[in-house]
């Protein structure tokens, strides 16, 4: 929770005002038990009529005052807790868009949904309760102490030690339920992440029949949530309890000892009555406490996890220098000796080099888990090379802003992904500001011949278009605001080669583009200005198509499987 | 129904332990009741210096003892019992909102956005327990309290007691007014975490996507917008939530004022029946008690909103339609593999039908391709046959048995799937093969893994087979994916099987291979194939052209060849554009 208090900063003003309303409302509430002493003391004993009125209506005025001060406080707390949550959320969401994928990979999505939602809520509760009672609780106790004290220091030390115990009780507990709390949440993310999984598998699941074992799967989970809350529950079902016990205890020592001085004649029986409705505030107050340990509790411990992503930091940094000028006639992608591998693994890559000049068209080929995709990962820096450099433009790409260098490069990834909105807000990804000629354009260019409106609504991840339309708003989204470098990781899978090519064909009329295509099949890289052979994580051969298939076993092994000889 | 009853209704299956925990607050509230007479009591032995009566007043402190530890110990029990109710219940709600993923139409799940249905599963249900716990708490101990406050305060003085009771009413009032005020903004308020939660579920989710086209900075502003409506509601919601307590607390205030110059005056004067300062003490301690549960109750009453704008999120997902019923359809145990198709028409939305009078046989063993442009119903086809979607008419038989009159589950445990999408769960590469079939042995799943060409790159792995995926699998290529998912069909071990793009992200000289271990597994069994490399259905028994949703040509490559159409069009095109 300390952690977090940068989130509170702006809100000085109503942190400190906030609970010091609570604070001067309490005051006024524990004006009332001694204005009641007040008039049993000399309106009944001494049968003052007047004085009892008189005397009675204070109790009122002390409420409507109470009232307005507690209103400003709620409205503190409300704007302080809500504010604060929001500084958080957006915060967080802005952390996460500069974790890389290894990181993202890591925490995993739905714990991420989870953070952002039950987490931060649990945390705003937190700060608006605290603000409300936390203040006022202590105080109300204190207060009473003080007014013990007045009323007989020798019996006020019974007061002391109640609360004194009452607080140890609520320690131990608060301390030992946190780590409960912790794995509450943490189960939480586990459900979050079989809902996802079972939601987005939802088809392959049916297919299977396997609708019984995700339901087990979840049931388990469920069920050891629920051991755990009502594990936890057992620790926070003690503190009332512990605490009505501590306080009557204690009114049972004050009438004791209080009868005694009643009948010395050092204290009078209103004195008794005033102390025991202390007493009684006091355990109110300490039953407000308790309640707020738990979900102190609770927001603590979701405070932790949120923190913990705060303190994820991205594998993959931006360059904090001033970027260098491009390098005139440089190559517009080179490889320089790049080796790469995720963590301690095999290498991934080893020994790449290699040139794609601007302006041209260049194929990669290789068969499956050759390392193509990561090759790409490399140039759009989605991972940094282990060794050796990626350039573009003859600038490392290390030393370019991540803006500058994706914002260069249109990418059509191999899942076909589009994002909830209409087809205008998907194909604005790449250049926010274009305009309706060129989206056009871009959908003629990449063959979609199915959007009259661009108004057209687009479910979460395209779901209402099929896998060759998603492909192809793929694509168009990529060439909208004509990027100098398009590449396309295998993007042609889901369309069939009569689309195919009329589309590597309108891209190719295109000027003044550079053209990656990664692919699996030859006859779509066939006529490239050059073709590189990837075979595990190794270049195998660099040349055009007639080259290739002369001095590269790999490559002609892989046309020969597609193509007839007389086709070579 | 509304929501309240709703939410009860579910904690119907706990009912004994909602009894336990009435009966043990009534005996602990009872109790806890009853101590401010004795308290009462015990300052009346003390009349002033003198004449206390130690005697009397050590009685009643003994009485005192007993009746803490009593009320104390079933306030433990009562607190036990409320927190099973509500861990239960959340866990029932939970799993029947995740039961119900996997009963409604595909089309529903298809439909809607996850991250708001995840958000429902978790934030919401939870929201729904808090908010219940709240409401036995307080309710149980809270209507104990007052009707017990009202015997003890009438048995004392009625007159005083009914100016009490006629005063409270007001407080219930003015936490009604607020809470009918308040819950349109809680409404709102889950509404927006939902859709918060779909926004970072889609935008963290397809995080390479945001990298690659640079748009984190708009997807921070996308998100900043609705970040700030949540502010403004939330803000609204929490206000007005909080307005309650002290607005009740000012009105119990006044309350308990009245009653202690009421009261005053009635020891002083003893108009309204007498009362001692004892009793007027004790009266006072219960007028605070009495409007208690009032006070408590507005004091959560933003959790109790939340939970109801919860629930009713939570409820439109369980209450939402399932597929039809079929346990009294039949379950054949094993099919030959004959499909017919008759006059079968499709559209997902029933004014724009994309098939609209097809019909097909096909005999066992037979390989069916479907060949067609992009978007051109070949999926569709698929959807039909596993029914995913119904047909709208015209039926679809296999061995001679309309589909409908199978049990879902049955129908397709025939088919083994391969899908374009690869989907694999987050679990070791074993438990992912296995999936399908339980029993297969580890030999038996890596010799399927051998037949798919899986094995070599998931001995690469660090763990082998036991190497753990993570969630929709990020460390693998697509293409391995694929292959994984052609595993697990082969150990599945399916009487038919439907292939549809199954093998678009691998390599060719893999797909070869491949495609010749399903040849040797398809040997006398049905199966469909949606492929856009034509080199790969040249074989098929019979070949259908898609075009706009109807089949256009059907045959087998050398007739479809012969007939110059459309299909002659496509394969030519492979071919023909070399440079």
């Amino acid at each position: 929770m300390y952690k977090l208090r940068r989130f509170l900063k702006d809100y000085k003003l109503q942190l400190i005002v906030g609970p010091l309303c609570k604070l001067f409302e309490a005051v006024l509430e524990l004006f009332v038990p001694l204005v009641m002493a007040g008039i049993i003391d000399n309106g009944i004993l001494k049968n003052d009529k007047d004085y009892i009125i008189k005397m009675g209506l204070v109790p009122i005025l002390l409420a409507a005052v109470g009232l307005s001060v507690a209103l400003v406080c709620q409205y503190m707390a409300s704007y302080t807790s809500q504010g604060a949550g929001t500084k958080i959320r957006e915060a967080l969401f802005k952390h996460i868009g500069t974790l890389s994928h290894k990181e993202l990979d890591e925490i995993g999505t739905p714990a991420l949904i989870t953070r952002m939602t039950s987490d931060i809520n649990a945390v705003q509760a937190n700060i608006a309760m605290t603000m409300r009672l936390l203040l006022r609780a202590p105080f109300l106790i204190i207060g009473a102490l003080v007014m013990s004290c007045f009323i007989n220091l020798w019996l006020s030390l019974i007061f002391f030690a109640a609360s004194a115990l009452i607080g140890a009780v609520l320690y131990l507990v608060m301390t030992k339920s946190l780590p409960f709390y912790k794995a509450v949440q943490g189960k939480l993310d586990k459900i979050a992440l079989l809902s996802r999984e079972n939601l987005s598998g939802n088809r392959v699941i049916r297919a299977f029949s396997k609708q019984r074992a995700q339901e087990e799967a979840l049931d388990k989970e469920a069920e050891s949530l629920a051991k755990i809350s009502t594990r936890v529950g057992r620790l926070s079902a003690l503190l009332n309890p512990a605490t009505y016990a501590i306080a009557y205890s204690a009114v049972i020592l004050i009438l004791y000892f209080g009868a005694g001085k009643v009948n010395s004649g050092e204290m009078l029986s209103g004195d008794i009555v005033a102390l025991v409705s202390y007493m009684t505030q006091i355990l109110l107050a300490m039953i407000v406490l308790a309640n707020l340990v738990v979900l102190l509790s609770r927001g603590s411990a979701s405070a932790s996890r949120i923190n913990a992503v705060f303190e994820t930091k991205p594998s993959v940094t931006e360059s904090e220098k001033p970027e260098p000028a491009a390098v005139k006639d440089a190559p517009e992608v080179e490889f320089k000796d790049v080796r790469f591998s995720y963590g301690e693994g095999d290498s991934e890559l080893e020994n790449i080099s290699f040139k794609i000049e601007k302006n041209s068209f260049t194929g990669i080929i290789g068969p499956t888990g050759s390392g193509k995709t990561t090759l790409l990962s490399l140039i759009l820096r989605y991972y940094d090379a282990t060794s050796g450099e990626v350039k573009l433009n003859g600038i490392n790409v290390r030393e370019l802003s991540f803006g500058n260098l994706r914002g260069k490069i249109g990418v059509v990834p191999q899942k076909s992904v589009l994002f909830s909105g209409t087809v205008r807000s998907n194909m604005l990804w790449q250049k926010s500001d274009a305009v309706d000629e060129e989206i056009f354009e871009a959908l003629r260019i990449a063959q979609v011949d199915f959007i009259d409106d661009l108004d057209k609504y687009v479910a979460q991840g395209g779901a209402n278009f099929s896998g060759g339309q998603r492909q192809r708003l793929c694509i168009a989204r990529a060439i909208v605001g004509s990027p100098e470098l398009i590449i396309l990781d295998d993007s042609f899978s889901a369309l069939d080669f009569a689309t195919e090519k009329a589309l590597r064909n309108a891209i190719l009329k295109s000027k003044n583009i550079t053209f990656i295509v990664v692919t699996q099949r030859c006859s779509s890289i066939m006529s490239a200005d050059k073709i590189l052979v990837l075979e595990d994580g190794k270049l195998k051969g660099e040349g055009t198509h007639k080259e290739l298939l002369k001095s590269c076993d790999a490559y002609r092994e892989i046309c020969l499987s597609q193509l007839k000889e007389a086709e070579l | 129904m509304s929501i309240v009853k709703k939410i009860l209704h579910y904690t119907r299956a706990h009912s004994i332990y909602i009894l336990l925990s009435l009966i043990c607050s009534a005996i602990s509230v009872g109790f806890t009741l009853y101590i401010p007479v004795l308290i009462g009591n015990a300052i009346d032995y003390m009349v002033k210096k003198g004449a206390v009566d130690f005697v009397g007043i050590s009685g009643i402190l003994v009485q005192i003892g007993i009746f803490i530890i009593v009320a104390v110990v079933f306030q433990w029990l009562a607190g036990n019992f409320t927190n099973i109710i509500c861990a239960r219940t959340v866990r029932d709600m939970r799993q029947d909102v995740f039961k119900k993923f996997n009963r409604v139409p595909l089309s529903d799940i298809d439909s809607m956005a996850h991250g708001d249905l995840i958000s429902r599963i978790t934030n919401d249900v939870e929201a729904v327990g808090d908010g219940l716990s709240q409401v036995i708490t307080q309710l149980f101990s809270g209507i104990v309290t007052i009707v017990g406050t009202l015997v003890f305060m009438v048995s004392i003085n009625l007159w005083i007691a009914l100016v009490v009771v006629i005063l409270t009413p007001l407080s219930v009032l003015v936490a009604g007014i607020i809470g009918k005020l308040c819950a349109k903004s809680f409404r709102e308020q889950q509404e927006l975490q939902g859709e918060i939660s779909s926004y970072v579920e889609e935008i963290v989710g397809n995080q390479k996507v945001v990298k690659a086209f640079a748009y984190e900075k708009r997807s921070q502003e996308e998100f900043n917008e609705k970040n700030k409506r949540l502010f403004k509601v939330g803000l609204k919601a929490q206000f007005a939530g909080a307005l309650a307590n002290p607005s009740t607390r000012f009105v119990n205030n006044i309350v308990y004022a009245v009653t202690g110059i009421v009261g005053a005056i009635s020891v002083v004067s003893t108009f309204m029946g007498t009362l001692t300062i004892g009793g007027l003490s004790c009266f006072l301690t219960y007028a605070n008690q009495y409007t208690k549960p009032f006070n408590e109750v507005t004091g959560v009453l933003t959790q109790i909103q939340t939970a109801l704008a919860a629930g009713d999120r939570v409820f439109r997902v369980l209450e939402s339609e399932n597929e039809p019923d079929d346990s009294d359809k039949s379950s054949p145990e094993s099919i030959k593999g004959d499909i017919e198709f008759k006059h079968i028409a499709f559209g997902y939305n029933p004014e724009k039908p994309i098939i609209k009078d097809f019909s097909l046989s096909v005999k066992n063993g037979q390989q069916i391709a479907i060949v067609g442009p992009t978007g051109c119903g070949k999926t569709t086809l698929i959807n039909l046959i596993m029914r995913f979607y119904e047909v709208d008419s015209g039926e679809i038989l296999i061995d001679g048995i309309n589909t409908r009159d199978i049990k879902r589950d049955n129908l397709r445990g025939f088919f083994g799937m391969v899908l374009q999408d690869s989907w694999l769960f987050s679990g070791t590469i074993m438990e992912n093969l296995r999936y399908g079939n339980p029993s297969a042995s580890d030999e038996e799943i890596i010799e399927a893994a051998k037949l798919s060409y899986a094995h070599s790159f998931i001995r690469k792995m660090p763990d082998g087979y036991n190497t753990k995926l993570s969630e929709g699998a990020s460390n693998l290529s697509a293409g391995q994916k694929q292959l994984l998912c052609i595993a697990r069909a082969m150990v599945l071990n399916p009487p038919m099987l439907i292939l549809d793009e199954a093998t678009s992200s691998i390599d060719t000289l893999t797909e070869i291979r491949v495609q010749k271990a399903f040849k040797k597994l398809m040997k006398g069994r049905t199966s469909f194939v949606v492929a856009h490399r034509l080199s790969t259905v040249k074989e098929s028994d019979v070949i259908l052209v898609m075009k706009d949703g109807d089949i256009i040509e059907q045959g087998t490559h050398n007739e479809l060849l012969k007939l110059k159409g459309f299909y002659e069009e496509l394969y030519n095109s492979q071919f023909s554009d070399m440079g």
